[in-house]
């Protein structure tokens, strides 16, 4: 699944240092985390290889559970039905192969994953910012579930300038955070490019962008943060994060 | 990887066997029970050729070797092979997650034909046939349940962050590892094994199956961490 013939191509970074949990990853290979969070989970593992292949030995362990499942037949004449489907459609052609797709990428570098600018309609360049005060921006990224929008999941690009500080805050949900570009700090430590920082009730925090480039992040959240500073009270009837 | 060795004349291995699953292929009823009568026969009598006469015990070189026919030459007779080997499993797993009988044996026409678009993208280097198909199935559920495309890693991805020891592409996933892995689920506590099944097949989140099993959600979630790091200690440094 992962791509050998990349490795000629791409040079190796640093690997992240902050990894996705366990659940997450174990949901993902069973496939029923949500959407946002698959988006972050999708765009980690693209730049860890550590995550990738502990993803693997979950899909194998799911793959051996799905090996010694009970079977049930199906009806008479299924197989047939199914070759049939097969002879009217294009499928007698050899499927698109792994080569071809390959020669046909641009190599221009990004800092955004293919995950990412497949929901974007593109890279970087195309992104709309929204201004939120402070020199901090952010950019909604549309869900295909509506259900799981409705229910309060959303994904967002945030963009925050080089030596700035977020807010203190903390969460009502979960929110997953991917460093993609630059770093900050905060009271659990420093987190890079590819780092990946699983928040929480718990973690009440006050980040800080690294000096030279300005942070950008992809973040998951099932709630919105909540301001805790002194005049957090005050902001959070004003701004929605 | 080896390259095909024979497109048009091949000779199924299983064919000297039994005649059997040839008939079985074409999933009739009646053949099914008479797949499930060899079957039977051969368990009672002990015979060595258990995983050749039955279509829904093929041996993952079988299914590999199917699978490279399948890409290399679209052989029918291989899809048919995976066909009798997987759309049974297939329909199994939606209907745990909740599909009634027809919908379930739709999706497995279409997760298969899926098998056959895709089966240039199968690599025996990087997981088994039952792990590859596993995932197209699991992704072919999300797609039909929740109306999304999974968001997923491009492998050419210009900023693959490329594996520190790449994996070597003439390794292929054996069966043993399938089989550690299914032994290793058999030493698992039951309690743990449930939790690890309805999250891999019913398509439940950690808070669904503390609804459904009464139990609070952090104990719905250590159980399923113990449950993996029993299965990884077992599994000790098996490649995957």
């Amino acid at each position: 699944m992962t791509a050998a013939h990349s490795v000629a191509v791409t040079p190796r970074m640093a690997e992240p240092v902050h990894h996705l949990s366990e659940d997450l990853l174990l949901d993902y290979a069973a496939g029923t985390l949500d959407e946002a969070a698959s988006l972050v989970v999708a765009s980690h593992l693209t730049l860890c290889s550590a995550c990738r292949s502990e993803l693997s030995r979950l899909e194998a362990i799911g793959g051996a559970l799905f090996a010694t499942m009970p079977p049930m037949d199906l009806s008479a004449g299924a197989l047939e039905a199914a070759l049939a489907a097969l002879e009217s459609s294009d499928l007698d052609g050899l499927p698109a192969s792994a080569s071809q797709k390959h020669a046909a990428d641009d190599r221009k570098a990004s800092i955004l994953p293919r995950a990412v600018q497949r929901y974007l309609g593109g890279d970087l360049d195309t992104v709309a910012w929204k201004r939120l005060g402070m020199g901090i921006e952010t950019a909604e990224i549309t869900l295909s579930n509506s259900d799981e929008a409705k229910a309060g999941k959303r994904s967002f690009l945030l963009k925050v300038p080089a030596g700035k500080a977020v807010p203190q805050h903390t969460h009502d949900g979960n929110e997953l955070v991917l460093i993609l570009q630059g770093s900050y700090k905060d009271e659990i430590g420093t987190f890079a490019k590819g780092d990946v920082a699983i928040s929480d009730g718990s973690i009440d925090h006050r980040p800080v962008a690294g000096e030279g480039e300005s942070c950008i992040c992809l973040v998951a959240t099932d709630a919105p943060l909540r301001l805790t500073g002194p005049l957090g009270a005050i902001i959070n009837l004003f701004v929605r994060v | 990887m080896p390259m095909i060795r024979h497109c048009k004349a091949y000779v199924f291995p299983i064919m000297d066997q039994s005649t059997v699953v040839i008939e079985g292929i074409g999933l009739s009823s009646r053949s099914s029970n008479r797949l499930r009568q060899a079957r039977s026969h051969v368990i009672r009598t002990g015979s060595k050729k258990k995983f050749m006469t039955d279509a829904h015990h093929a041996d993952s070189q079988q299914l590999v070797e199917w699978m490279q026919r399948l890409a290399g030459c679209q052989d029918r007779d291989a899809f048919a092979g995976l066909f009798a080997y997987f759309a049974p499993r297939i329909k199994a797993y939606m209907m745990r997650s909740g599909s009634d009988n027809a919908a379930a044996e739709e999706f497995a026409q279409e997760a298969m034909l899926m098998v056959w678009r895709k089966a240039n993208s199968f690599d025996a280097s990087q997981a088994s046939v039952a792990t590859w198909v596993f995932t197209i199935a699991r992704n072919k559920r999300i797609d039909a349940f929740r109306r999304i495309n999974r968001p997923e890693l491009d492998p050419d991805d210009p900023l693959l962050q490329p594996a520190a020891e790449p994996m070597q592409d003439d390794k292929v996933v054996e069966d043993q590892t399938a089989r550690t892995i299914a032994a290793a689920m058999d030493q698992l506590p039951e309690e743990q094994a449930v939790m690890l099944r309805m999250a891999f097949y019913e398509d439940k989140a950690h808070s669904e199956i503390a609804e459904e099993t009464g139990l609070p959600l952090g104990t719905v979630k250590s159980r399923l961490r113990l449950a993996m790091g029993k299965l990884r200690s077992l599994l000790g440094d098996i490649e995957l």
